[in-house]
């Protein structure tokens, strides 16, 4: 396959088909070569997914898992991007928060784990909130790094047809800034889905996360532990699939270097 | 005289850069009558644009003031329309959204109304829907212009608008802008350093020297449109100024 030419549709579709297909008779053969008893085939992992789907519980685990990132991947995007556009707006708002932001970053969502149980107790809101964390600084940087990056063009050209601040913010600036806060949005919400499955694992009893470490905990069922992680990739990468369909709105994907 | 639409009196402009002062514009005076076409031509980095900026509000003169219709300046103005090169153009807005961004305070209809009326003046009839990356550079130029004249602004400011077009595409918008300001009568100002543009638009050459830029000589082109680029006329008036800005280079 030449790397220039334009693959076919067949080769489209075969080849990642293959690679997959590889990869299960790679890990079927070294599961059966090892004679492990604790490691579970791709053949017990499927048999894992029907016995979830089977006794219901994997679609509640999953909604519950679901449910967590949108409260918690939208209330980030509510405060973060306005937060954003604000600080980016106002250079002199940014000195003053950016250092506290800088050292809130790089906290890793699970370290405030033992914090979030202590202020909200086990449940929900604990999970919840390390979600919100996690999500929310993306979309600050992002929005903060979009507004500082618009064009002065633009801003000089909203000015002179004699828009106020308000309308100069969401007729010119936000549009403007909007593909990179787009990118920031898809960063969040990869991260916050990392963030609900270890969260699920320590500060509530349903969910996806739940359900690796509950079936660990209850007979060590790692075809169930397998069976999970797979379908937490699979939601995965649908949920970042459907982020990338708004990088191709038109009025977005000007943005974006391969589409100009 | 026609009566005098823009005055800058004994315009300054100093920037401050690394703790050094560096003198943009000396001592600049004009005055621009309703209606004129005016080009600022000079070297590139003359500061030419500056003093477009500054008519425009943009930028306010370290001393000196500029007035338009007897009122100083003190920022940009919905009557006076700045138009950049074509990247001023909104890509997030089609061809239509571009065209009313200004008219927010219309109602729909009379909005409807007006973003087709320029975009038949600008020809873009079956781009309406387009966004400005599937538009070439000289139909961006076209939707930036058509942007700027929706407004129905008293006068426009066009910083080498058509400096990043092909020659061909040039040739013909500067063709496009002379039949819009004759059919609309706006007060044009336009910053050039094209010497055969500015004698084929404007009705004045203002010949700027390197910076600090002041006033070489300001040119009549007495030559009525549309006008025979072969002329002994146009060509006496424009081998002059080449001469002019040859002066300038040397001093």
């Amino acid at each position: 396959m030449n790397s220039l030419a334009e693959p076919k549709k067949w080769e489209k579709i075969f080849w990642p088909l293959l690679a997959t297909a590889l990869l299960l008779a790679l890990w079927h053969y070294a599961v059966a070569f090892t004679g492990t008893k604790i490691f579970p085939s791709p053949l017990d992992v499927k048999n894992g997914i029907a016995e979830l789907i089977r006794k219901q519980v994997l679609w509640r685990d999953i909604i519950d898992s679901l449910r967590r990132v949108a409260i918690g991947f939208g209330a980030a995007t509510v405060i973060g991007i306005p937060l954003g556009l604000i600080l980016g707006w106002y250079p002199a708002a940014n000195k003053v928060v950016n250092p506290v932001l800088q050292i809130l970053r790089p906290i890793s969502p699970i370290a405030w784990i033992p914090v979030a149980i202590i202020l909200l107790g086990v449940g929900d809101h604990a999970a919840i909130s390390l979600i919100f964390l996690g999500a929310l600084f993306p979309i600050i940087v992002a929005s903060v790094d979009g507004v500082s990056n618009v064009p002065s063009v633009f801003r000089l050209a909203g000015r002179n047809f004699g828009l106020g601040p308000a309308r100069l913010l969401t007729q010119v600036v936000f549009p403007a800034a909007l593909p990179k806060i787009i990118v920031g949005l898809r960063i969040a919400l990869g991260i916050a889905w990392l963030v609900v499955v270890a969260a699920e694992m320590i500060a509530v009893d349903s969910g996806l996360g739940y359900l690796v470490i509950d079936s660990r905990n209850s007979g060590k069922r790692y075809d169930l532990v397998v069976a999970a992680m797979l379908i937490i990739g699979l939601i995965g990468l649908i949920l970042d699939t459907g982020v990338r369909r708004l990088e191709k709105l038109k009025s977005i994907r000007w943005g974006f270097r391969d589409e100009s | 005289m026609r009566t005098a639409k823009l005055q800058a009196g004994h315009v300054h402009m100093v920037f401050t850069r690394d703790g050094k002062s560096m003198p943009v514009l000396d001592d600049i005076s004009l005055e621009v009558a309703e209606g004129e076409f005016v080009c600022l031509l000079g070297p590139s980095g003359c500061g030419k644009s500056t003093l477009l900026s500054t008519m425009a509000g943009f930028l306010s003169p370290t001393s000196g003031e500029i007035k338009i219709d007897g009122e100083v300046v003190h920022g940009p103005d919905p009557r006076r329309i700045f138009v950049f090169q074509e990247r001023g153009v909104f890509p997030w807005l089609t061809v239509e959204g571009n065209i009313a961004f200004g008219l927010f305070h219309l109602t729909a209809p009379e909005r409807r109304q007006r973003v087709d009326h320029y975009i038949k003046m600008v020809g873009l009839e079956g781009f309406e829907k387009a966004y400005p990356p599937a538009l070439s550079g000289g139909m961006k130029q076209r939707l930036e212009v058509a942007r700027a004249l929706a407004v129905n602004p008293d006068m426009l400011f066009l910083d080498e608008p058509f400096g990043a077009l092909d020659s061909i595409t040039r040739l013909v918008m500067r063709g496009e802008l002379l039949r819009i300001w004759q059919a609309e009568r706006k007060t044009i100002i336009f910053v050039t350093h094209d010497i055969d543009e500015a004698v084929q638009l404007a009705d004045r050459v203002v010949v700027m020297s390197a910076r600090p830029a002041t006033i070489q000589q300001i040119v009549n082109i007495d030559i009525p449109h549309p006008r025979d680029i072969s002329s002994a006329r146009y060509l006496e008036l424009r081998d002059g100024i080449f001469q002019q800005i040859g002066l300038a280079h040397k001093i």
